[in-house]
């Protein structure tokens, strides 16, 4: 791995950003609008483009609500976005437009009670995403080098071997990436729990350290405050007994590079590196935490500007995201074998001795290559694009020590 | 997943070995990376597949180590070769982490009553 590598032709954007694939977003700004944007995005979709849609399920609005659809609007792989709102709601679809217009996307927007309803709304939303694809197939590509990669990090549906393999090769193939000056965002600190020494050990600067022991307090108060930590009766079958334990087998995908600090909600990383980020919300607006799944972290980890996603599972899983490619590793044999058709890299053979690290990241960096190429994830080929944006509150400027949920 | 009776430690500070496969008593081998001084270790208990085995004894109220990181404290004196899980160690953070159910996995704190 080499700062130099040329990953993949990137699709270059205005801004100067490159990403892995060239989609026309169709983003709704309220629960009302939804339907239309699926309308459009099912469309299209029959139709082999690569149109998708995402949005604000609240008819509310919060400076975290308004960011994550802004980073979203001009996410790397976006090159063209259409906002749709139904005319009453908080979020303006129209200073999103704008937003992306100013940061080189291709972008139109309309309110649904203004076009008169669902019929014309959705002539209007084919007419403008076709017109944007036609304008997106001309889109010019550039090589695109490893250092301009920035990669998520994620688990779900953990076994012991999460911990011990597939988390472990993750944790090798971000120290190359780091290595090489790219940049890398891993989550879950809420199963860092009892971690607090070796993740303090990881601090870049002592602003990081501050940031994570910040994080980390208020995580403790979370768990403690619902009596709610993430380890649950079919990870003990599996063998695992505390949450400790299954802490470290999560943290151990972030490596061993030092953190160069914690990422907020949407947050994009200021420099390359590796970094942390918090998707616990700072204060009580149950029960919206717990209302997530793998699926859900993931639209954060690229909220956060991710091409592509790695997600580490031990029992199983199937899931995808609409923006960027996920692919799926397991370290369990059993399960790589049963869910073949959905799992795209096995690094079981880390446990059987058949294979090293550094085989099996070099293998796996080759694997990435080939996504950023084009190839399609399983998750792509097979339609998954799950997870819904969270209506959660974090402070607008800062890491918080506490959260509110004691109060 | 590996036929043979193999245990996985991921360091050498690790008094815990993972089984790679469903342990039955008897000598075991290591892998991973392990100090000498742990090998060596025959399980006095079957070990189901992604269980633990302790690599030494472990007094009551030990710290029980993997990834060089204590995951717990024992709950009684365990000895090398057994089974160590729900029975006999428990987390220092988790409020929930006696109320398993040993046998079933199952919390045992919620009732599953109406008012």
């Amino acid at each position: 791995m080499n700062a130099k590598d040329v990953l993949c032709q990137g699709y270059l954007r205005p801004d100067g950003s490159k990403g892995i694939r060239n989609k026309v977003l169709v983003l709704f700004t309220v629960e009302c609008s939804m339907h239309l944007c699926q309308k459009i995005e099912q469309h299209f979709q029959k139709l082999g483009q690569d149109v998708e849609t995402i949005g604000n399920p609240s008819c509310l609005d919060n400076q975290v609500a308004i960011r994550r659809l802004l980073s979203y609007s001009v996410h790397p792989n976006v090159g063209a976005v259409l906002a749709i709102g139904l005319g009453c709601e908080y979020v303006r679809p129209d200073k999103i437009a704008a937003f992306a217009k100013e940061h080189g996307r291709v972008s139109d927007w309309f309110y649904i009670q203004e076009q008169g309803g669902t019929e014309k709304g959705f002539q209007r939303g084919i007419k403008i995403v076709q017109t944007m694809l036609d304008t997106l197939a001309a889109t010019p590509k550039e090589p695109m080098y490893l250092h301009e990669l920035v990669i998520g990090a994620e688990c779900g549906g953990s076994d012991f071997t999460s911990g011990l393999a597939g988390n472990a090769l993750v944790g090798s193939l971000l120290d190359g990436l780091v290595d090489a000056g790219a940049t890398c965002v891993f989550e879950e600190l809420s199963e860092a729990v009892g971690l607090k020494n070796q993740i303090m050990k990881r601090a870049a600067t002592q602003q990081a350290a501050k940031e994570l022991a910040d994080t980390y307090n208020k995580t403790v108060d979370f768990c403690n405050a619902f009596r709610q930590y993430s380890i649950s009766p079919g990870n003990m079958v599996g063998g695992l007994t505390t949450i400790e334990e299954k802490s470290m087998g999560a943290f151990a995908k972030s490596g061993q590079r030092p953190i160069q600090g914690v990422l907020k909600i949407a947050q994009h990383p200021p420099h390359k590196g590796l970094w942390a980020l918090d998707v616990l919300p700072d204060e009580r607006l149950t029960p919206c935490f717990y209302q997530v799944g793998d699926a859900t972290h993931m639209t954060e980890l690229i909220a956060a500007g991710s091409h592509l996603v790695l997600l580490v599972t031990g029992r199983g899983h199937v899931v995808g995201n609409p923006i960027s490619p996920v692919l799926k590793i397991t370290g369990n044999t059993e399960t790589f074998n049963k869910l073949k058709d959905d799992i795209d890299f096995d690094a079981s053979p880390l446990l059987s001795g058949k294979a090293t690290m550094p085989q099996l990241t070099k293998k796996l960096y080759q694997t990435i290559t080939e996504i950023c190429q084009g190839e399609k994830t399983h998750a792509e080929r097979l339609g998954h694009r799950e997870g819904f944006i969270l209506f959660n509150y974090q402070h607008p400027n800062q890491v918080v020590k506490t959260c509110q949920w004691n109060s | 997943m590996v036929s043979t009776q193999t245990a996985y430690v991921v360091t050498p500070e690790d008094n815990v070995a993972t089984a790679l496969g469903d342990i039955s008593t008897g000598k075991i081998q290591l892998t991973g990376t392990y100090s000498e001084d742990k090998n060596g270790v025959s399980a006095l208990q079957k070990i189901s597949f992604g269980h633990k085995i302790a690599l030494c004894a472990i007094g009551k109220g030990e710290p029980i180590i993997k990834y060089g990181c204590i995951i717990g404290l024992s709950t009684t004196a365990i000895s090398k070769g057994e089974h160590v899980h729900l029975h006999n160690m428990k987390s220092c953070y988790d409020q929930r982490a006696e109320t398993f159910d040993i046998q079933t996995t199952s919390s045992t704190d919620m009732e599953y009553k109406l008012y």
